[in-house]
């Protein structure tokens, strides 16, 4: 593997490539169409190039460890506030993650419904696009408005219009305090309401998340000073107190763990298959699920107030899949899941015209390399998103078909 | 300032234009009279005027998608137009294009509370978003100086701030999709009441780019619930310097105000005299202002308080009622109206690194001197992004020219310092020409590449954002 130390050198390697090239950071998040290329990994590009604490502003390479970014904004009581999720769990896989991976994949956490997602925290990139030309967009300033915005593009465009090589973020003091109600018994309508509730208040719920189960759950997370937590916390519990049966829990480090797991989609990490399903939360329930429900035995997870819908389908049900409609093995069964999800967002029926899209996060290779792990856009979409990557990437070696 | 050549075929065949317009639109939808064209000359930046060819009122996207189908065909520049208040004047008309005005499309279509979103059609002001929503405690978190005018069409192409954007974020941030009309008619949906992008983020794209993408005819936007209260502190100090550590101190803290607002003493001596707000007479002055309950917001006082008090601070006023937080916000929302009163003003709007805060105004106080033009400034503190407004006499000749001199002076000072040209106003045709000095040949040839792609025959809002020598050859071809 040709790992790059320098923007330099980055620049010439893309510039005298002769043919595809597959883009690494830690490699722990294999997203996407399986890519046949060289791999050529960022992870040597790292370190904190600049750090403001009184700014709110850090500046790093792109292949810098997430760990260590962590670690360093801790040291300063603060942090990356979107929560970036960890994928090596449901991956299975070991290796370093970087936030250039971050980046490349937009990943956030539960804390995106209240501040907002990677894209929102980013503030220049700069990167080497497909024929090696180095570009800087947007800068280390909190506002900016210099020019067309090609961070946000380059967010979640997992390295098929160039390749990141220095991140500019802000950050956000950690707050002093934690607390996470739980509603104990809460499923379907009922955890809809409770999660709806909590977000319209305004009491500034930073995760809230629906479990479901043999023991179903909702957690809603506030943070903030002592005092306010406390506030919160009894007004929450008031205005949720017909729903069920309600616990809180302070312990930091028991908080830290539970939302660590929701981050991380623990629960469904033994999954064959896995989506990521992003609609309004009333489309999930009232449109989503109860489809999902005629199609499949699937085990589900909802985060971002029910805005994001985990869903995760085992071996044996794919096959059961396969068998019931007539295709050859489990991968097939998958793809049948996978085909209707999709169908099923784009439908106004069920998205209630809002809008949004099923990805495949996890899957054999054999299944990634036979469907469209992203959402297919409507063709003039795609034209504008093939128009750019070809202008990004014009021979095309960046990751190639990786979206398609 | 630099217009490109109208196309004499363009204005010889206005007839011919006009006809076609009139065959999509309702007769009062469509404008050719010059004397009512000249209304749509220039937007808030007012040194620059030009009267378009026409103007036409769409009233829905259906009618937006016929005028760009028509003036694709003819080769027709189009300059899109929400409620025309920018200050870089990215609604500023060529003589050969015609203005498309969105004004009449102001319907809220949906409401839901649940979801948290509304969808509006763009034409709507940004206020009356919030006034659709704020009878249930909702609101819009952006909020420009001037939202009681400005469209949600412009905040887009804009990517507009304001001053809770500390908290907040700004338009991106807030904005969850947008249906747009491309040059060519076509008529796309990106985003919508979800929270990310299934494949490339087009929207992110999309909100900034100054109307030169697409026309964006409606769009679905995060309402919030109202926080229970809010309640200012305005501090004094005797120092730039003071003031900038006492804002680093604050943000370093934990304590994440909704808004930190900054004057300098030409500025609070202006708005004094104009508002009577009863400013102490004093170097800086900041306006901090926090959200929550009552007894949330008195935990997060005393802390900004006490941090204050470090800093040797020669007032400190807590507000203590309704009226008392109206007084000490009165003076900084009157401050632009209040420079405008002394004279003309040029406002700018470069960003820094909040640590360079107390540098830069030392530097702008000194080319102020050199220049002798005087420099108010009062500005968003928490983010870094700066407003110095420069005062001069539109009647003397030559001041106009010396003060965007000097202004361009300043915004080459914040880009050394590791800012950049425009926090919020965007770069219209104001600092188009400086976009050099923040990017290299290679930054801006990529974003040009971006508008090939989305208007291949660069018709959309022309000679704004790229200097016209860079995009020549994109425009000929």
């Amino acid at each position: 593997m040709d790992v790059i130390e320098t923007e330099a050198t980055l620049a010439e390697r893309l510039r005298d490539a002769q043919g595809p090239i597959r883009v690494l950071g830690g490699g722990t998040r294999s997203i996407g169409r399986p890519v046949q290329g060289e791999a050529l990994s960022v992870a040597g590009l790292s370190g904190v190039v600049d750090y403001e604490p009184g700014a709110l502003t850090l500046v790093v390479k792109a292949g810098t460890p997430l760990q260590q970014i962590e670690q360093t904004l801790a040291a300063e009581g603060q942090r990356l506030a979107f929560e970036p999720m960890d994928h090596r769990g449901i991956l299975g896989v070991d290796g370093t993650p970087t936030i250039g991976g971050v980046v490349a994949g937009n990943v956030s956490g539960p804390r995106r419904i209240a501040v907002g997602a990677c894209r929102d925290f980013l503030l220049g990139v700069r990167f080497v696009d497909g024929a090696g030309r180095i570009v800087k967009n947007g800068g280390r300033v909190m506002k900016n408005v210099t020019g067309y915005d090609l961070v946000r593009l380059m967010a979640g465009s997992h390295g098929t219009l160039g390749v990141v090589s220095e991140i500019s973020l802000k950050v956000l003091p950690t707050p002093e305090t934690v607390a996470t109600l739980t509603l104990h018994g809460a499923d379907g309508e009922r955890a809809l309401a409770a999660m709806t509730r909590a977000i319209t208040s305004p009491f500034e719920v930073t995760g809230a998340a629906h479990v479901p189960g043999p023991d179903p759950a909702v957690h809603l997370r506030l943070e903030g000073f002592p005092g306010s937590v406390e506030y919160r916390v009894q007004q929450l519990k008031f205005r949720l107190s017909d729903l069920g049966e309600i616990t809180v829990e302070t312990l930091p480090e028991r908080n830290v763990e539970l939302w660590r797991r929701i981050r991380d989609v623990e629960a469904l990490q033994s999954a064959y298959a896995l989506w990521r399903v992003s609609m309004k939360p009333g489309a999930v329930y009232s449109g989503l699920l109860p489809a999902l429900e005629q199609w499949a035995q699937c085990d589900t997870l909802m985060d971002w107030a029910g805005g994001q819908c985990w869903i995760a389908l085992s071996e044996d049900e794919a096959v059961s899949l396969a068998e019931a409609h007539g295709i050859e093995d489990a991968a097939g069964g998958a793809a049948w899941l996978h085909r209707n999800l999709q169908e099923a967002v784009a439908d106004r029926q069920i998205n209630q015209g809002g809008g949004g899209h099923a990805t495949l996060i996890k899957g054999p290779d054999a299944l990634r390399a036979t469907v469209s792990v992203f959402q297919p856009a409507p063709a003039p979409v795609a034209t504008l998103a093939a128009g750019l990557r070809q202008r990004f990437d014009p021979q095309g070696i960046l990751n190639p078909g990786l979206m398609n | 300032m630099e217009m490109p050549e109208p196309r004499p075929e363009i204005l010889a065949n206005k007839a011919g234009l006009i006809a076609r317009l009139q065959s999509v639109l309702s007769r009062d939808a469509v404008i050719e009279d010059p004397a009512e064209t000249q209304a749509y000359e220039c937007d808030a930046l007012v040194a620059y005027k030009c009267a378009p060819l026409a103007v036409v009122l769409p009233s829905s996207t259906e009618e937006v998608a016929a005028v760009l189908r028509i003036c694709n065909d003819m080769g027709i520049p189009v300059v899109p137009r929400g409620s025309g208040t920018s200050l870089a004047g990215g609604a500023l008309p060529t003589a050969d294009c015609v203005i498309l005005g969105i004004a009449r499309m102001n319907d809220v279509l949906e409401t839901d509370y649940d979801n948290r979103i509304i969808r509006v059609q763009s034409g709507r002001t940004n206020l009356s978003v919030t006034g659709a929503v704020e009878e249930e405690d909702f609101f819009y978190a952006p909020d420009p100086s001037s939202q009681l005018a400005c469209a949600i069409a412009g905040n887009i192409a804009m990517n507009s701030g304001g001053a809770h954007c500390l908290k907040y974020g700004v338009t991106t941030n807030n904005l969850l999709g947008v249906t747009m009309v491309m040059m060519d008619g076509t008529v796309i949906e990106l985003g919508g009441a979800h929270l990310d992008a299934g494949g490339l983020d087009l929207l992110g794209l999309i909100c900034g780019s100054e109307g030169q993408l697409g026309v964006v005819t409606e769009a679905t936007l995060r309402i919030l619930a109202k926080p229970e209260g809010a309640r200012p502190v305005l501090m004094g100090f005797d120092s730039n310097e003071v003031a900038g550590a006492c804002v680093s101190d604050i943000i370093k803290a934990g304590v994440l105000p909704v808004a930190i607002e900054f004057m300098d003493r030409p500025c609070i001596r202006a708005t004094e005299a104009f508002a009577g707000a009863g400013y102490p007479d004093c170097e800086a002055l900041l306006i901090v202002e926090v959200e929550g309950s009552d007894a949330e917001i008195d935990e997060q006082l005393a802390l900004i308080l006490k941090i204050a008090r470090r800093h040797s601070p020669v007032e400190l006023r807590e507000s203590r009622s309704a009226e008392e937080s109206a007084r000490i916000w009165l003076g900084r929302k009157s401050a632009f109206g209040a420079m405008g009163q002394i004279n003309d003003y040029m406002c700018l709007d470069g960003t820094i690194p909040v640590s360079q805060l107390p540098f830069v105004l030392r530097r702008i106080a000194e080319m102020s001197g050199e220049y002798g033009l005087d420099v108010g400034n009062v500005f968003h503190a928490g983010d870094g992004n700066m407003h110095p407004l420069i005062l001069y006499d539109a009647n003397k000749p030559g001041d106009l020219e010396k003060c965007e001199a000097l202004g361009a002076e300043i915004l080459k000072l914040c880009v050394e310092v590791g800012g950049c040209l425009t926090g919020e106003h965007g770069v219209g045709i104001e600092k188009r020409d400086l976009m050099t000095t923040q990017f290299t040949h290679d930054d801006l040839d990529i974003q040009m590449a971006v508008k090939d792609v989305f208007d291949p025959k660069w018709l959309l809002n022309p000679a704004k954002v790229f200097p016209l020598d860079v995009s020549g050859p994109r425009r000929a071809a």
